[in-house]
């Protein structure tokens, strides 16, 4: 086993409902959604935000997009325009999720290396480019 | 019938008020589409569109699609582009009367009709509907509106299809609604084209999951994609979405050859988990579908086909979004550089929080965040590195007495000189006070809403 950043394994978004963040993981790999679903528990995801989630986290499978979505209640400190928050509606919970670290077998994190990051030597200059 | 089309093409050209303004243009102009959807609101949005029609009566709806109609309402009159909107915010009679001008301007004068739907405010009905005993209690905390009616700014029902296809029936090139879901500004037309019957669940659901991967524009098509971003080619014109529906409810998802952006299984499957609850139960007005049903096949070259969505009936409740005066708030900001510029961030927070609490301000919450750090991923990332080369402190308040909050925003600039050193980007000035249009949701009966529903078609 190793331990990596969740980055790695999955990509993901969140939004916002009221005063509750919504985060979808989605593996990268179709194959690594049973990793996903074994690692990434709602009381693992309710530890690893802690203080930053009021409420409960509601987790819910979508096997046929390999993704998994977490309610995360009570997270933008009252929601939408009563929030002092910067990210007042949830947008960057999904990246937030992403730090993680979580153990997987060595062949998995050998595949899954780098991926997530901006490889290196690639520059801004070159984002959007028609090709 | 005959005349039905194999496949209507519902194009999305707005996903959110302040979305890219050239969208809509290019959706027109890039190639064959049926229909043009745009999609103006968002919960905050009803907030701000409140604010704006309380100073001015005649406000109250998004402005920009306007002029917008302006400029493309030739092209859509004489391509049969139909446009779906809900531009009318808590305005829809104001946003129809501008449009009717605009489209006069425009030179569509006696070619063109304009939908109106009416009925999704309740404001004027309130007090009827609670004393006929419609509680419209807060869906997250349980609390019946009466406890804050006296702040109600305002109350709309989020529609669904029906009036859309209905204004569709009666000729209308461009229908404006007030707070009709997302979705149904995609579905609907499909409704209408195919003729989907009201209890033909699984293709009015798989037109809901159509129009929620429409609903937020460019997201589906290389915006606001993780996966893989740094390679997404032409971003500068990004495509905007175009669901390509058949008459089964399967549909693809595109854009318009040469477009920039890309859509792939990764960047849909982004975009149908954005803004998910249980994804088994999605709760619309016309159907509740069952986002777990969804089969994606990646066909390449930016064609991602969608098939398999299964519905069920709908609820005989809609949602109400409710806003309600919720007090006040500020937030200001100062900028520290190195060296332990975190360490003076929050120093000066500290004396800026004792001296709030010398002058008896109150308060129900006070926030310190560090931009640069710590205002995106929170406690995440513990605290800053003595090295860290800058932070800016963005401190915030909110509560009922407007007078402590504007006070509050005369406490900002004085750190400067009286606080920890290294200090600047003050030049914008005082912090605004700004009012808190809270947001409350709530369900009602349908029947209540829908006998009051109006469709107006009027000649431009």
């Amino acid at each position: 086993m190793t331990t990596i950043q969740l980055v790695h394994l999955a990509h993901a978004r969140s939004g916002d409902k009221g005063d509750t963040a919504n985060v979808g993981v989605i593996a990268y790999r179709p194959e690594d959604y049973d990793l996903l679903r074994e690692r990434l528990t709602s009381e693992r995801v309710k530890a690893h935000f802690g203080v930053m989630v009021q409420g409960a986290v509601e987790r819910f499978e979508l096997p046929n997009l390999g993704a998994l979505n977490f309610l995360l209640h009570g997270a933008l400190g009252g929601g939408g325009t009563m929030s002092l928050m910067n990210d007042a509606q949830g947008k960057v919970f999904s990246t937030g999720l992403l730090r993680m670290e979580i153990e997987v077998p060595d062949d998995v994190a050998a595949a899954c290396r780098g991926r997530g990051r901006v490889p290196e030597g690639w520059s801004p200059e070159q984002y959007g480019v028609s090709g | 019938m005959s005349d039905r089309k194999d496949v209507v093409k519902v194009a999305s050209g707005q996903g959110f008020w302040g979305d890219d303004l050239e969208a809509p243009v290019r959706q027109v102009q890039g190639g064959p589409i049926d229909y043009l959807m745009l999609d103006y609101l968002a919960e905050v949005t009803m907030s701000i569109l409140q604010k704006q029609r309380a100073r001015d009566p005649g406000a109250g709806f998004a402005r920009d699609f306007v002029p917008l109609m302006e400029r493309i309402f030739p092209a859509c009159i004489e391509c049969g582009v139909r446009v779906v909107t809900n531009a009318g915010g808590v305005n829809p009679v104001g946003c129809a009367e501008a449009l009717v001008e605009a489209g006069r301007a425009a030179g569509v004068s006696g070619r063109a009709k304009v939908g109106l739907v009416t009925g999704d405010d309740l404001m004027d009905r309130l007090d009827g509907l609670l004393a006929d005993g419609h509680e419209l209690a807060h869906m997250e905390t349980g609390m019946p509106l009466v406890e804050i009616r006296d702040q109600v700014q305002s109350a709309n029902a989020y529609i669904g299809a029906e009036p859309i296809v209905r204004a569709l029936e009666l000729g209308a090139d461009v229908v404006v609604t007030g707070r009709s879901t997302d979705t149904a500004l995609t579905y609907g037309p499909l409704i209408h084209e195919f003729g989907w019957a009201a209890d033909d669940h699984d293709r009015v659901a798989a037109g809901v999951v159509a129009g929620h991967i429409n609903e937020c524009g460019a997201q589906c098509t290389g915006g606001n994609c993780l996966i893989d971003w740094w390679n997404i080619e032409g971003m500068g014109s990004v495509g905007f979405p175009i669901v390509e529906v058949s008459a089964d409810g399967s549909f693809v998802v595109t854009k318009h050859l040469g477009s920039g952006g890309r859509v792939t299984r990764a960047s849909v499957s982004e975009q149908i988990v954005y803004e998910m609850g249980d994804p088994s139960t999605y709760i619309t007005p016309d159907v509740i579908a069952d986002f777990t049903s969804i089969h994606l096949d990646d066909l390449g070259n930016d064609r991602v086909r969608v098939h398999g969505v299964k519905g069920r009936a709908r609820t005989d409740f809609l949602k109400v979004s409710i806003a309600y005066a919720g007090g006040w708030k500020a937030t200001g900001t100062l900028t520290y550089s190195w060296p332990d510029a975190g360490a003076k961030a929050l120093a000066a927070d500290r004396i800026l929080r004792e001296r709030l609490d010398r002058l008896g301000l109150v308060f129900d919450e006070i926030r310190t965040e560090l931009v640069g750090w710590d205002s995106t991923h929170g406690a995440l990332v513990g605290p800053p590195p003595a090295d860290v080369p800058e932070v800016q402190l963005r401190v915030g308040v909110r509560g009922a007495d407007r007078a402590a909050v504007d006070r509050f925003t005369r406490e900002i600039a004085p750190l400067v000189l009286t606080g920890p050193p290294s200090v600047t980007g003050f030049a914008g000035g005082r912090p605004r006070v700004q009012e808190i249009m809270a947001y409350w949701p709530a369900l009602i009966r349908r029947e209540a809403v829908e006998s009051h529903l109006v469709v107006d078609v009027r000649e431009v």
